[in-house]
């Protein structure tokens, strides 16, 4: 043991050194290290949020929407088919994942069949005795569409957000249906909080002449028609006004191409200025083209924004919406039409947002823990074991470094509780060599000469240091696997501090120890 | 230079002899946290109750009182407010909102717009119903599956008396861990289980190096009566567990007093933990090997281990 090949001697050196040359990047400021050539090593340790301040927000893409409209928009088509083919029908409706009806005159329930099972091939039609028709959603297609969603949500959010102009943020998916964002220097994410909470389908549709929103509000809604409140617009009694719309949409927002704020050049109010797609276009001026004096309405997530009348017929394929907005709210709006609308709505399961002054707080208490840590540790460690000591407090600077350069190229995120998990490893990490100095001292106790006594020293106490290192590595390993967010940032730190200070322990400081012995040639030792 | 001794060589502090008071005092120890759990129960904080806790810093000294009316006002349940390190620094929970996940940022908006904007928000969070049932689900899968992967680690490099001596200490470590947290109505939160995890990986770490002198000494000292040989080991190893004790609490208490108000809970439980960890290997985990029948003196693993050992 007290034997170092040469090739071990450059192999530790070496691993000190690229240490040293991959931590040093964290010296410079982020703009010095990324103007640093590409060969030289120029990652930095990235911080966590709580360190660096930001937002993090878990989303849950509600998916049971998705077939609840699926379903809803299956009982329509069923409704509309039937009723063409005038065949008589009751108790249309949901149950479960299918849609059911019973066709009345058994004798027509095959020719219904026919009809209705074209109209979703996703779903497995089913005629039973009685004229029972049922049109279940396979699993398989339930899940596909599901899986789809959350796919278009993540990319729909990945929109709005890159719109507001935050820097780096990190949208992914969690589980099934679940979407983490985390959103660097956001500290007040109410807005995104209010963009992402929006499903944002807009839609236009013509108003119900027919009948008057009073009349339909005591029970009477039109079966082509529903009503609908406005969002911002206040009615009688200072309830929300309420619109009888039809339900047949006349230009979808999907077929949006284009959206922005702007100010209305005549009432100085805020508006929206929006522009159609060729199809959508075409649709828009067909429509407003045969229904001029009427008006229509501007839904969006089931809400009435404005109810304009058509003056004239639309053919650019451009509109202004003037609705009740502020500034900020005309901005949203065009920023949410800009993105898409989401396929289902998000709910914010976990919010939690750190303002800059809390994390740069919290950096300085961590820096000043582990400096006064680390020098208490190292004055201890001289005077237990004197020089001996010294050599170990070498071990441990170098382990500090090696940990910044393996936290640097793994772009591990340095969190709070991680600097917790560094200092900790600073008084851990010399237990290595407190065993082995104590088991120098037991050998020279009975009588061994100084090179035998570090031999057997070193020898004996190696099990003893793995064992007791594989253990915590064990309890380290686990909590990364369930811990979440900032904890997980401590197992990290620990586990890579436990790696890093095997290696510090028993390689480098032998190493300094063998030199210093085959050196000096010392007839005692001093420990 | 020599160094300094801190335990002197020839130390034989009998610790096996008193074995008798140590398992009384644990047993005390172990029965009160359990009392104390089920009776005063823990405060748990919004990682596994769910609810809000937002941390706010006032220009000047903050009206606490005063935020308190405001806040009640609003009819979002419990509201609790608190000094948080400085008098301009103010921690304020919510319960839990009724309503499910949507009326949770829906409270936070409330608070928010009550506060108005003269205040910084230092750190704003909530958990809903579903996130902190998973949390807490996962804190209890993380401790118990770290205990049973390391008693079967233990078990695979030592004797299974070991692995449940060493369990038990560190079964022991956890349940007054919990205890002392229910008794001073600390916030037990996501962090705290780190801390128990680490606990574990420091508490078992100490009694593997003891552990490891029982088995090098069985090897060594067949005729040896075991409750000599197992005070022999912790007397040999006693400097070595005392210097690395030191090593970590000091580190600790740096952090503790200066790594901010943040992880102070988690640097408590941590100082609590190397304290009580030290003390069960010691105390617990090595005594318990005289009545688990180690090694089988006269045959068995000890003898084939000294077998291996003889060339």
């Amino acid at each position: 043991m007290v034997y170092f090949a040469k090739w071990k001697v450059v192999l530790v050196l070496a691993i000190c050194a690229l240490g040293l040359l991959l931590a040093a990047p964290n010296l410079l400021s982020r703009k010095q290290a990324d103007a640093l050539p590409s060969w030289l090593p120029h990652q930095q340790i990235s911080l966590g949020l709580d360190l660096q301040g930001g937002s993090h927000l878990l989303l849950e893409v509600e998916v049971e929407t998705v077939l609840r409209e699926r379903l809803e928009s299956l009982v329509d088509s069923v409704r509309i088919a039937l009723r063409k083919a005038r065949i008589r029908y009751s108790g249309l409706g949901v149950d479960g994942n299918a849609v059911v009806v019973t066709v009345k005159e058994v004798s027509r329930a095959e020719e219904a069949f026919q009809l209705v099972r074209s109209l979703d091939s996703d779903t497995t039609p089913e005629l039973a005795d009685g004229g029972r028709l049922r049109l279940a959603f396979s699993e398989q297609s339930i899940r596909d569409r599901a899986i789809a969603a959350v796919e278009q949500s993540i990319e729909i959010v990945r929109r709005r957000i890159d719109e507001t102009g935050v820097r780096e943020p990190t949208i992914q998916r969690q589980g099934d249906d679940r979407i983490l964002v985390q959103l660097p220097g956001v500290d007040d994410p109410e807005r995104i909080k209010r963009l992402l909470g929006k499903t944002a389908k807009m839609a236009f549709h013509l108003l119900d002449p027919g009948t008057t929103p009073e009349q339909a509000m005591t029970g009477r809604v039109p079966a082509g028609s529903r009503l609908l409140p406005a969002a911002d617009e206040l009615g009688p009694g200072g309830r929300p006004r309420m619109y009888l719309v039809r339900k047949k949409v006349m230009v979808s927002g999907e077929n949006l191409i284009n959206a922005s704020p702007g100010v209305d050049q005549r009432s100085n109010q805020p508006v929206v200025n929006f522009r159609f797609n060729a199809v959508g276009g075409k649709r828009f001026g067909d429509v407003t083209k045969s229904n001029v004096g009427r008006p229509f309405a501007i839904v969006l997530d089931g809400k009435v924004i404005s109810a304009p009348v058509i003056r004239e017929p639309i053919l650019r394929g451009e509109g202004q919406i003037s609705g009740y907005f502020t500034l900020q709210s005309a901005q949203d709006l065009a920023l949410l039409l800009r993105a898409g609308a989401l396929p289902a709505p998000l709910t914010i399961l976990e919010e939690r947002s750190v303002g800059p002054g809390l994390g740069a707080d919290s950096i300085a208490a961590g820096k000043l823990a582990s400096i006064i840590g680390l020098i208490l540790v190292v004055v201890f460690m001289v005077v237990v074991y004197g020089r001996f000591g010294a050599m170990a407090d070498v071990a441990l600077l170098a382990n500090m470094i090696l940990i910044a350069a393996a936290l640097s190229v793994l772009q591990a995120t340095l969190t709070l509780p991680g600097i917790a998990g560094i200092v900790l490893t600073i008084g851990m990490a010399v237990d290595a060599n407190v065993l082995v100095f104590e088991r120098i001292r037991e050998e020279v106790r009975i009588g061994r000469t100084p090179i035998s006594a570090i031999d057997a020293g070193y020898k004996r106490a190696i099990t003893t240091i793995i064992d007791a290192n594989v253990t915590t590595l064990i309890a380290a390993l686990l909590l990364y696997q369930f811990g979440s967010g900032p904890v997980r940032g401590f197992a990290v730190t620990l586990s890579i501090g436990i790696a890093c200070s095997m290696f510090t322990a028993i390689m480098l400081t032998r190493l300094l120890v063998v030199t210093w012995l085959r050196r000096f040639r010392p007839q005692t030792l001093p420990i | 230079m020599r160094g300094l001794h801190l335990i002197p060589a020839d130390a034989d502090l009998q610790f096996i002899s008193r074995r008798m008071i140590f398992f009384v005092f644990s047993g005390f120890l172990v029965l009160a946290s359990v009392g104390l759990f089920g009776a005063k129960g823990m405060s748990y904080g919004i990682d596994f109750k769910g609810g809000i806790m937002i941390d706010i810093r006032t220009d000047g000294p903050a009206d606490i009182a005063a935020m308190r009316g405001t806040l009640s006002g609003l009819g979002l349940g419990e509201v609790s407010l608190q000094e948080f390190g400085a008098p301009d620094d103010v921690l304020i929970r919510l319960q839990k909102q009724e309503g499910g996940e949507k009326a949770q940022a829906a409270a936070v908006d409330k608070v928010k717009a009550a506060l108005g904007q003269g205040v910084e928000y230092r750190r704003t969070e909530f958990v809903g119903p579903k996130v902190s049932d998973e949390l807490f689900w996962d804190g209890v899968m993380a401790v118990t599956f770290a205990i049973a992967a390391i008693l079967v680690y233990i078990w695979f490099r030592f004797e299974w008396q070991f692995g449940l001596g060493a369990v038990v200490a560190l079964v022991h470590d956890v349940f007054t861990t919990i205890g002392l947290f229910a008794l001073l109505g600390m916030e037990f939160n996501l962090s705290t289980v780190a801390a128990i995890l680490t606990i574990a990986g420091y508490s078992i770490n100490d009694t593997v190096v003891v552990y490891d002198r029982v088995r090098e000494n069985l090897r060594k000292f067949k005729t040896m009566p075991m409750e000599k040989l197992l005070n022999n080991s912790v007397n040999e190893t006693l400097s070595r567990t005392v210097v690395t004790s030191i090593t970590t609490l000091l580190a600790l208490l740096a952090l503790y007093f200066l790594g901010g108000e943040v992880i102070r809970g988690f640097s408590f439980a941590m100082i609590w933990g190397v304290v009580i960890g030290t003390y069960s290997s010691i105390c617990l985990a090595v005594p318990l090997l005289l009545y688990l029948n180690v090694g089988q003196r006269g045959g068995g693993k000890a003898q084939e281990a000294a077998t291996e050992q003889a060339p």
